[in-house]
Order: C-alpha cells, then structure tokens, then sequence
C-alpha cells in the first residue's frame, strides 16, 4: 500500500463511500469469464467438496464429490469438472490470428484466452493444489483416470503459475482485482472477504453500507466465500450429513442423502457465485487503461504458446523448480512486476501520482522551450532540444539522470541542471529521442511553453521472455547447462491419497 | 489464594475460568499493548461470551469439527505404538542417531487427574532426564509446562517433547496442515513456530528454576505435518529463534497484573449474573460501561485473534488504527479519520508531530484531486 491509497481508505471511510484508487481500469475483463467458486472439506489437504463453476452467470454447474476422501470420487470429481474447462480452453485455442513476428514459433496467436475468476487468493491456491493433485495421474496402471484428468491438472496448474504475475489475467482473485480500483473505508483484513468488499462497492438495495458490511460477516447470512467452510456449517449441516451418507443402507437412500447435501452445498456457494458475477460487471464496466489490450496480447501469446506445448503431449509441470528454473522465474517475476508498475502509472494519472509523491516523477509547466537547440554528436550534429519546467513536486532526483515523457510514447530526456526555487524545483532537461527523422523536430513532440508536463523515472521498456532468457536448451554451462527434462517417475500417477 | 487472585476472581465472576493456551498466548503477545485483552485473559475471562452479550458476537479462531476430529486422528497415527513411526521419522528426516527411545507418556491419568499434579509430574520427569547421563532417548507425551505471563502463571500442554536426540530437548509440534512438495502454507508454520516458541520459553525457564542450563532446550523445534496428499507424516526443523525473541520482547512490554489491577475500580466485574437457565441477566449497557474502563488498543489483526474484536472496532469506529498497520504507519500521528482528511484537504493546520505527515497528506490529497478533475 502507498500514501495515496492510504489516502483513499481515509477518505472513503470519512465519506462512507468506495474511493477510486486508480483513474482505469489495468485488468483485462474478458468477454467470456469462467468463474469457479471450490469448496473443500475441512482438515484434508484440498479434498474437493464441491464446485460452482460455467460461464453462464444464471446457470452454474455444480460438482459435488460423493465421498471426498475417496480418491476414486476425487479423481472423479476432476473428471467433470475437467469436462467444464478443457472444453472452452481447446475451443479459445482453436481460434487464432495471424501475427506478425520475427519469431516464427509465434506465427500464431489465439484470439482468446481463458479468463477463470476465483473469489479469493485462497482460490488461486485451490487452483495451483488441485493441479498438483491431478497432473501426474496416468491413464494406465493402477487408479488409470481419463486422460482429461490429467490435461485438466496440466491447466490448472499453468492458470495458478500465471496468477504469481503481476500482469497476468487469466486466473484472477475477485478481492484484489476490486481492490486494486477501489479501496473502501475498511481495512485490507476485511477486504479479504468477496461480501465485505461487495457491501461497499455495491450494497444490496435500501441497505446501507455499514450495515452491509456488518451483515457480510454473518457466516450464517453470507457463507464465507470459500474454499473453507464455515466451522458452524461444517458442526451443523455438513458433519452430520457426511455421517448419513458413510451409513446408508441402500442407494436410494444414498442418494437421498446426497439430494440434501447438494442442496446444502450449493447453498453455501450460490451468494459467493452471485458476488462473482457482480464484480465482474462492475469491473467490466470500468474503463480499460491503454495498455491493457497490449498486455492481454502478451497474455494470448504465453496461452498460444503453452496450448502448443500442450498438444505436442508436454509433460506435467515438475513438483519443484530445479535451481536454473526457480531463478529464471524469479527474474521473470521482478521483470514483469517493474514493468508492468510502469505501465500502470504512464497509464494513469493517479498511479502516477505516487510517484510524484516520492520523488520520482514531477508534473509542472513548461517555461522555457529551445526545440531547435543542436548539438554535436559523434558523427553529426543532432537535434537536443531543451525544455525548462517548473514544479511543485517534491522533486528527488539528479542531474544526469533519464527520465521519460509518458504522453510522448516514453520520450527521453537527461535532467541537465535541477534548481530549487521558492516553491518547489526548476527543471532543465534535455530530449533525446522521438522527435521524428527531420532536422527539425516534428510537431508537438518538444512541449511548448505553457504545457502541462510530466517525467517520471520508470521506463516503459519490456524485455520479451524469448530475448531476456535462453530456452532451456541454450542454457550455458556457465549457467548449469541445459537442465535435464523433468520426467514424471510412474511412481507419482499412484502416489498415496489417503 | 494471593490478593490477585481474588480481585481476578471477582473480575471473571461466577463463570467458570477460561484457561489460556500456547494458541491464546502467542495471540496475546502479538497485541502486548491492549490492557483489555491482558486483564480478561489473566482473569480466565470468556470473551466470546461478553462479546455476544454486547451484541458483536463473532467466531475467532474456531477450529472446524471436522478438521479437529483429523487433527486428533493424525496425532494419534503419529503417536501410535509407543512413538515407534515417530522415532524412525526423527531418525529418517532429522539424522538424529537415537536407535531406541523410552515412551513416557504425561497424558491425564484420569479425568480427576488435576493439572497441578501433571504438571508436578511433568517436572520431575524432565528435570530427571536433564540430569541422567543416560544416552537413551525418552519421548515425553503431552507434558504440562508452565509460563508466567503478567504476574500470571498459565499452564500449557506441547504436543510432545523429545529428549537425548542429539543432547537436547526438542519441542515437537504435530499438525495436520501438509507439506506439499516440501512447501506448507507460511502463515500455518508461523503460527506453529510461535506456538512452539511459547514451548520453548516455557521450557527453558523450567529448567533454569531447577538450577539446569536452559540452553538443553532447542531453538529448532520439530514440526511434524501429513505429506502431501497423504495421511504419511513427515518431520521438519523449524528455527523459533525470531518467535521466541518477539515473545520474550512482548511479555517483558506486557503489563504486569498487579501494577494493572491498582489503577482499575474496585468494582469491576464481567459477570454475566447468569440466571438459573444459563441466560445472562446482566444488562448490555452496563457491562458495556464496565468493558470500557479498561482501554483497549484495537487494530483489524484482532479480527483473527479476539472475540472481542467487534466490540473493540465499533469502539474505535472513525480512528485511522481502524484501517489497519499500513495506513496507521503511514499517517503517523494522526489519529482521527476526520482529522486526517481535514488535514489533507487543508481546513486544519498541523501541530508539530503531525506536520511531515499532514505535509505529504496534503499533496497526496491535491494530486489526487487534479487526477480526478481531469477525468471528468
Ligand atoms: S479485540 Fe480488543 S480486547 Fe481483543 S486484543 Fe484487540 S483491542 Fe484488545
């Protein structure tokens, strides 16, 4: 959290109504969301309980395990909702684009890629263990399931990598997405709860926000969001019913039984599926920032491309990074995480803003302009136009120093003298680049006096995964060598479940 | 009986005592500065109840029935046949080179078995293992420590401590969150490594009562957790170092109860005055009234931790502590929501502790509207 969304807490809880954090929106909402809403039973290690899950906001499919300690229903539990997700991922897939690139391995590019919104983190790690769980499994052998089982741990498992960057939109927490546009006047603890943060972006009608809040803490009125239970529900309602069930005598009885613990189960989900739903339009309607298409471009190449790897029959993601891929994914992870922080503030004024706060951005006015300026290079003389501003800003940086112009596309400019004045700072800078191929510099990209400008010190700059690191094969010696292929032993397929 | 006890007796009322744990206490010790929590815990107070008698009832920290009844059933898998799994696993995982170890197991006898004779027992046994030159390694089940917290001494229960595996005492910790590709949640093993640090002090000031060097306690406790997806144990060292260091910090920050216990009114009571069918008869408002002579220190972390955790944030409705650490940090010296944003939009001059952070709230806030005007 930052000064300015510290501000915005204060200010909504002063208010009693949501305050913007950012002016856009830097999430990709897609067309086609896929929302899943797990819950797990109690003291196992993720043993699916049940699932809401589809794109169709008023027609949920539910999943539920007749025996979630069984590993057959568990394995079975997989195989439908396996039904429910390969089919929209084979069929976003199949639809593509053709792109232009000096990389022939992406000629292609998916016109869509999923999007799954889960409510919460909590959800992300239901997502990344379920993947686990199903991934190695074999359709041969002992316990052999349906090949989808584990296709669908393949995917859920790349979804649950994705979602550890900053930038990425395909396996998307209801809570932080809200969060990272609005911040209410509670704290981040209550944030955490999907109805919590609803009560305040979108109250039910006639109810106030306060008491909205207060309501959706009410386990017993708003059901927790998942995938853990309510600990009242589970003493209540589900211990029991899973005792009813471990004993009926016959199968009509049997599915008696299970008639009720549906209608229990979807219960407890049905409101969190609501919410969902909900945070997705309010976010919809929200407008994109600018380089959201560009990042959701990147987003459809890494699914294109894993698509690919997929069908070529790859192999299950490894259970641990060897030391080469946890330190690429580590450097991946900052690379993406710094540029996708610049992208968000050359997009949005109030993002930028913390900056500004700190020092490394300023927004002043032009009052000094010589785009004409030339000095000599190495070879020839070259355009360097000068520009004055004057700022208010606590300015903290040095001469000597780039900075970028986000309204110019990142023009660049060196800080050449930095003088405090009475109220604030005079800043002489230097433009470097984008001013056109001519002698003199095109229309409008030098600022004239009177502008309104800005500089930042962030660099729009990304690096593609391809050039900043070697495919596994080119890794060099230096480096460990290329890493041997991670191979599923068959030992894993028929690992312990009990 | 001490003076104490009485006045912490009258404070508890009729109502039978609430007794603490290594739970209860590592969450006591991550908020040492709020004086409610401290008397109603010294005092066995049960705060779930006040709380619902004050109309902000809420579930903390409750464990589901069903993830309880696994909990046991691991433990007792773990524990099975004298510790017998047990000990290949501290072998196997953690290299230590006892072959063989005695069982002695301190579970209750009985259900009159009372704590103070446990805990007598408990003592002998380990101060007499610290002693022997013995090489064999003993595994002692579910012993009863003792802590003294604010003046107050509260017994709590470990899992298991284990003896002789390397020449010193090792805290075990059994828990039935897994170990998934050699990962477990963070959060949970935080969790258990402070409770297990309330184990190790507790232990280590046993040892130096009886003349022993402390130091046979390990700062590496054994977290014993399900594999996996499996119900197959695994054992893990855990460094307590930084918990214990923070808990020896916190209860040295707490308030003692007899320097607390002056400074309140005589008077002060939390009984419910419980009606012969158990319905509390005490009115809200007065209890209320006697909740709020001891000030509280209300941030969102209690929502995990108290009970009361409602009734301390309607109290604290309009501070900023309310909006949590971060914010708090951020506008330090401001308390006041409203004072925070009539800084922030100019209409309120700072005092001087308040004037880098009215300063900084101040642009934020003109930033902010010139963001804001822009897009409309
Ligand atoms: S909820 Fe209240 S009594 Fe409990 S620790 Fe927090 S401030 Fe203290």
């Amino acid at each position: 959290m930052t000064v300015m969304s510290s501000l915005a807490r204060v200010l909504a809880a002063g208010s009693k109504t949501p305050q913007r954090v950012t002016l856009y929106r830097h999430l990709h909402v897609s067309e086609q969301p896929i929302v899943m809403v797990p819950i797990i039973l109690a003291g196992e290690t993720n043993a699916p309980l049940a699932v809401m899950v589809g794109s169709d906001p008023g027609q949920p499919e539910v999943i539920v395990t007749r025996q979630p300690r069984e590993r057959a229903e568990r394995l079975r539990f997989a195989e439908r909702l396996a039904g429910h997700l390969l089919f929209p991922i084979a069929s976003m897939a199949a639809t593509t684009q053709r792109v232009d690139t000096r990389r022939p391995e992406l000629s292609v590019r998916a016109t869509q890629a999923p999007q799954v919104w889960v409510p919460n983190p909590a959800g992300v790690d239901y997502v990344r263990l379920l993947g686990r769980m199903t991934r190695f499994r074999s359709s041969e052998g002992p316990w052999a399931v349906a090949p989808s089982v584990r296709q669908l741990g393949i995917w859920l498992t790349w979804l649950a990598e994705q979602a550890e960057f900053a930038d990425s939109c395909v396996l998307v927490p209801a809570t932080r997405a809200l969060s990272a546009v609005w911040a209410t006047g509670q704290s981040d603890v209550e944030d955490g709860n999907l109805a919590a943060v609803m009560a305040w972006l979108a109250p039910p009608p006639g109810m106030a926000i306060i008491d909205a809040a207060r309501r959706a803490e009410d386990p017993a009125v708003c059901p927790p969001a998942g995938p853990a239970t309510d600990p009242t529900f589970d003493r209540l309602f589900l211990q029991p019913t899973l005792r009813d069930l471990a004993s009926a005598a016959t199968e009509l009885a049997r599915r008696q039984v299970l008639h009720r613990l549906t209608g229990m189960l979807v219960e407890q989900m049905r409101p969190t599926w609501d919410l969902v739903w909900q945070a997705i339009d309010l976010l919809g309607a929200e407008p994109p920032a600018a380089r959201v298409a560009r990042r959701w471009e990147r987003q459809r190449d890494r699914f294109t491309a894993f698509h690919h790897y997929v069908s070529d029959g790859g192999y299950p993601q490894a259970k641990r990074d060897n030391a080469v891929r946890g330190a690429q994914r580590l450097a991946e992870m900052e690379q993406r995480l710094a540029s996708f922080d610049a992208e968000r503030a050359y997009d949005d004024p109030l993002v930028l803003a913390d900056y500004r706060l700190a020092g490394e951005a300023f927004a002043g006015e032009v009052v000094a302009s010589d785009p004409h300026r030339r000095v000599r290079g190495a070879q020839r003389s070259v355009t360097r136009p000068l520009v004055t501003v004057t700022t208010t800003d606590p300015v903290r940086l040095d001469v000597g120093q780039q900075v970028h112009d986000p309204s110019r596309n990142g023009q660049r400019a060196l800080i050449t003298s930095l003088d405090e004045a009475t109220d604030g700072w005079i800043v002489e800078l230097e433009l470097q680049d984008k001013m056109g191929r001519g002698r003199a510099p095109e229309p409008g990209s030098v600022p004239a006096v009177g502008d309104e400008v800005v500089y930042t010190a962030l660099a729009d700059t990304f690096v593609r995964r391809g050039r900043a690191w070697p495919a596994r094969e080119n890794i060099p010696w230096t480096h460990g060598g290329p890493p041997p292929e991670p191979v599923p032993v068959p030992e894993d397929a028929v690992e312990d479940w009990s | 009986m001490t003076v104490i006890d009485d006045r912490l007796n009258a404070i508890r009322g009729a109502a039978p005592r609430k007794p603490h744990n290594a739970r209860t206490l590592a969450a006591l010790a991550a908020n040492p500065g709020c004086r409610r929590r401290t008397l109603m815990d010294a005092a066995g107070v049960n705060k779930a109840l006040i709380a619902d008698r004050l109309g902000y009832g809420m579930t903390v920290g409750q464990m589901s029935s069903i993830a309880l009844a696994r909990g046991k059933s691991f433990e007792a898998q773990v524990k099975a046949e004298g510790g017998n799994d047990l000990l290949r696993l501290l072998r196997l995982h953690l290299d230590l080179p006892t072959a063989q170890a005695h069982y002695h197991d301190l579970n209750p006898a009985d259900d009159d078995d009372r704590i103070s004779a446990r805990l007598r027992r408990s003592q002998r046994a380990l101060e007499e293992a610290a002693r022997a030159s013995d090489p064999v390694g003993t595994m002692f089940d579910h012993p009863i420590l003792q802590l003294t917290m604010n003046g107050v001494r509260v017994h709590i229960e470990p899992d298991l401590i284990a003896f002789k595996f390397g020449d010193r005492f090792h805290i075990v910790e059994i828990k039935s969150f897994p170990i998934v590709d050699g990962v477990a949640d963070s959060g949970k093993v935080a969790a258990a490594a402070q409770q297990a640090a309330v184990y190790v002090l507790a232990m280590r000031e046993m040892l130096q009562t009886a003349g022993l060097s402390p130091e046979l306690v390990s700062h590496e406790v054994i977290l014993v957790c399900p594999r996996d997806f499996s119900n197959q144990p695994v054992a893990e060292l855990v460094d307590v170092r930084k918990p214990l260091a923070s808990l020896r910090r916190h209860l040295t920050r707490m308030e003692s109860i007899d320097t607390l216990l002056p400074i309140l009114p005589p008077s002060l009571t939390f009984d419910l005055v419980l009606d012969a069918t158990g319905q509390p008869t005490r009115s809200p408002d007065d209890l209320a009234a006697s909740v709020a002579q001891v000030s509280a220190r209300y941030s969102p972390d209690c929502l995990q931790s108290c009970e009361l955790a409602g009734v301390c944030r309607a109290e604290a409705n309009g501070t900023v502590p309310v909006l949590g650490r971060v914010v708090r940090e951020e506008l330090g010296g401001i308390d006041s929501i409203a004072e925070a944003i009539a800084l922030a939009t100019g209409g309120r001059v700072p005092d001087d502790s308040q004037r880098e952070a009215a300063r900084l709230l101040r642009t934020a806030y003109q930033m902010r509207q010139q963001a804001l005007e822009a897009m409309r």
